[in-house]
């Protein structure tokens, strides 16, 4: 090997992450693009060239939009939320707080959990009559509600399991992040006078601010793959209400089995995933260090 | 943040207070799940204290199911995954860290890629791609897509370029391969690394639901998350007991590992984190 050049081992030494990446990752992606052209075959029917015809549908397809727009909801009601809940979880655990370790497991558990666990968990505290929510509300004397058979609630009521699971995972990024600042910045803080809140936005924030864009990356990220949830509550429903962008290209290419539609669906997510790509190697790396 | 009360006291009493009712509330759908899961079914959704513990439900719902299987499933599975994760991961990362070779940086990006469009996106093509190999509804086919993962390389590679050349140079001038120094060298310095890449894979690919739902088919291939969703989707009815004892069997093994390696895990998603 060491009579080898660097040039050939080096491709060799790359080759199979490079063959595999390329068939599940580069490849589907060109793969769905071009399909998104193409009809579904149907039987004996071969795929024919439609050119923008799946788009045109989609223009005109409500659910599309609904799926979309609640996504984009989602997104929107989850991210900042969890943010905030991970970076306030992160400067307790972080402090002379009693209990600190067992707060960290609290706040760190659904984390672990599989979403598809928490999925159940969380239907069976939704239920209407049984479950705990209505308990509780109940208790207090409110009507009975029913959470995810409501067009109104059964969003809100997603995110709050996302939420739940997410914020302890961004928590621990802040925890790391928090570590790496030096002691003597509070003490010199307080010494000028300074008043914790002070500290906090003037010192603290803008400390964290890589960290947070990395978290806000990986939220949208999240917001956007993230369906097991759906599959499990609500199946989308009731009427499309709970619908998300991923959970919809689901339905369309195993339940309608129409690959063609799904195809021009996945280019729509592909298009924001992108766009999310883009914007993170664009602006956020030129400040960390790739090399 | 609550940093409202500023320097008070008040504030200093309040804090812990929110800290801890955070704590509860984050464990109380948890905490239900549980409680549903070790009482007799007429106790599921009555808090008593009284009420008897029992591990009947457990049983039911072992019983109710080929829960067994699934677990061997979920076991071939994410073992299959991290084992092909680690030699890909090694060899590429290895590559980018300590070679010059044309287009290296292009591929880098090619890689990196995929931190952002996953395979578990684009489902609609891999299953194609699955069908016509002849894959589809085989554990090999939940698994191969992730075999190649940019995260790890990335990871290791910062790792490997923190490695001083001189023990490099070292190691080559007593006439060690190319292959030798990787495995002598560069790969005994990275073990944390290693360690904390295969917990948070292994939880990953645990947890990871929607693609192994849609090419799996049979009880031979499934893992624990897609059985579980049939198991309680179809079989059960609104029996909460017993599914919510599937529920937490299903996640026992991450939990229990994650109470008796808490700092590891923690320390590793942090290490993960900071790429």
């Amino acid at each position: 090997m060491s009579r080898t050049s660097p040039q050939v081992t080096g491709w060799l030494l790359l080759l199979p992450s490079l063959l595999l990446l390329i068939a599940f990752t580069h490849y589907p992606a060109v793969a769905t693009i071009w399909h998104s052209f193409f009809s579904t075959p149907k039987g004996a029917v071969p795929a024919s060239f439609v050119g923008l015809e799946n788009y045109r549908l989609m223009i005109d397809d409500p659910v599309f939009w609904q799926a979309l727009w609640n996504n984009l909801w989602f997104a929107l009601g989850t991210i900042p939320i969890s943010i905030a809940l991970a970076l306030q979880m992160a400067l307790w655990v972080n402090g002379r707080i009693a209990g600190r370790g067992f707060l960290r497991l609290a706040y760190f558990t659904p984390t672990v959990l599989p979403m598809i666990a928490v999925a159940n968990i969380w239907l069976f505290f939704y239920t209407p009559q049984y479950g705990l929510l209505e308990q509780i509300t109940g208790a207090m004397g409110l009507p009975s509600h029913n959470w995810l058979g409501n067009r109104q609630t059964v969003l809100g009521a997603m995110m709050i399991v996302a939420i739940w699971k997410e914020a302890g995972f961004f928590m621990i990024f802040y925890l790391a992040a928090l570590q790496q600042v030096s002691p003597s910045l509070a003490e010199a803080a307080a010494l000028e006078g300074a008043s914790r809140r002070q500290y906090f936005w003037k010192v603290l924030f803008p400390l964290l601010m890589p960290t947070t864009l990395f978290v806000l990356i990986n939220a949208l990220i999240d917001a956007f793959r993230m369906v097991d949830h759906i599959v499990v509550m609500t199946r989308g429903g009731p009427d499309n209400a709970s619908a998300l962008l991923l959970y919809y290209i689901y339905q369309v290419g195993f339940a309608f089995w129409d690959s063609a539609y799904a195809a021009a669906l996945t280019v729509v997510l592909l298009f924001v995933l992108g766009l999310t790509a883009f914007v993170k190697f664009r602006f956020l790396d030129r400040r960390t260090h790739y090399q | 943040m609550s940093t409202e009360a500023g320097r008070n006291t008040a504030g200093r009493m309040l804090e812990p207070l929110a800290a801890w009712l955070l704590g509860l509330l984050w464990l109380l759908p948890l905490a239900y799940a549980a409680w549903t899961a070790f009482h007799p079914p007429e106790f599921s959704t009555r808090l008593e204290l009284s009420a008897p513990l029992t591990l009947q439900n457990f049983v039911n719902a072992w019983h109710a199911a080929p829960f067994a299987r699934y677990f061997l499933n979920t076991f071939l599975l994410v073992t299959m995954i991290l084992c092909a994760q680690l030699i890909l991961v090694t060899l590429a990362a290895y590559a980018f860290a300590r070679f010059e070779f044309r287009g290296r940086d292009v591929v880098f990006f090619l890689v990196l890629l995929q931190l952002m469009i996953m395979p578990d996106v684009l489902i609609v093509e891999n299953y194609a791609t699955m069908n016509s190999l002849g894959l589809r509804d085989t554990i090999v086919a939940v698994g191969l897509p992730y075999f190649a993962s940019a995260f790890g390389i990335f990871l290791l590679r910062q790792t490997f370029k923190t490695v001083p050349r001189e023990l490099d140079e070292a190691a080559r001038v007593e006439g060690a391969s190319a292959l030798q120094v990787l495995m002598k060298v560069y790969v005994p310095l990275a073990r944390p690394v290693y360690l904390a890449y295969a917990l948070v894979s292994v939880s990953h690919h645990w947890n990871n639901f929607l693609w192994p739902l849609i090419i799996t088919n049979s009880v031979e291939t499934r893992p624990l998350t897609v059985g579980l969703q049939v198991f309680s989707s179809t079989d059960q009815g609104v029996d909460w007991s017993i599914i919510t004892a599937a529920t937490l069997m299903t996640s026992a093994p991450l939990l229990v590992g994650f109470l008796l390696f808490q700092r590891q895990f923690v320390q590793s998603f942090m290490r993960a984190g900071i790429r």
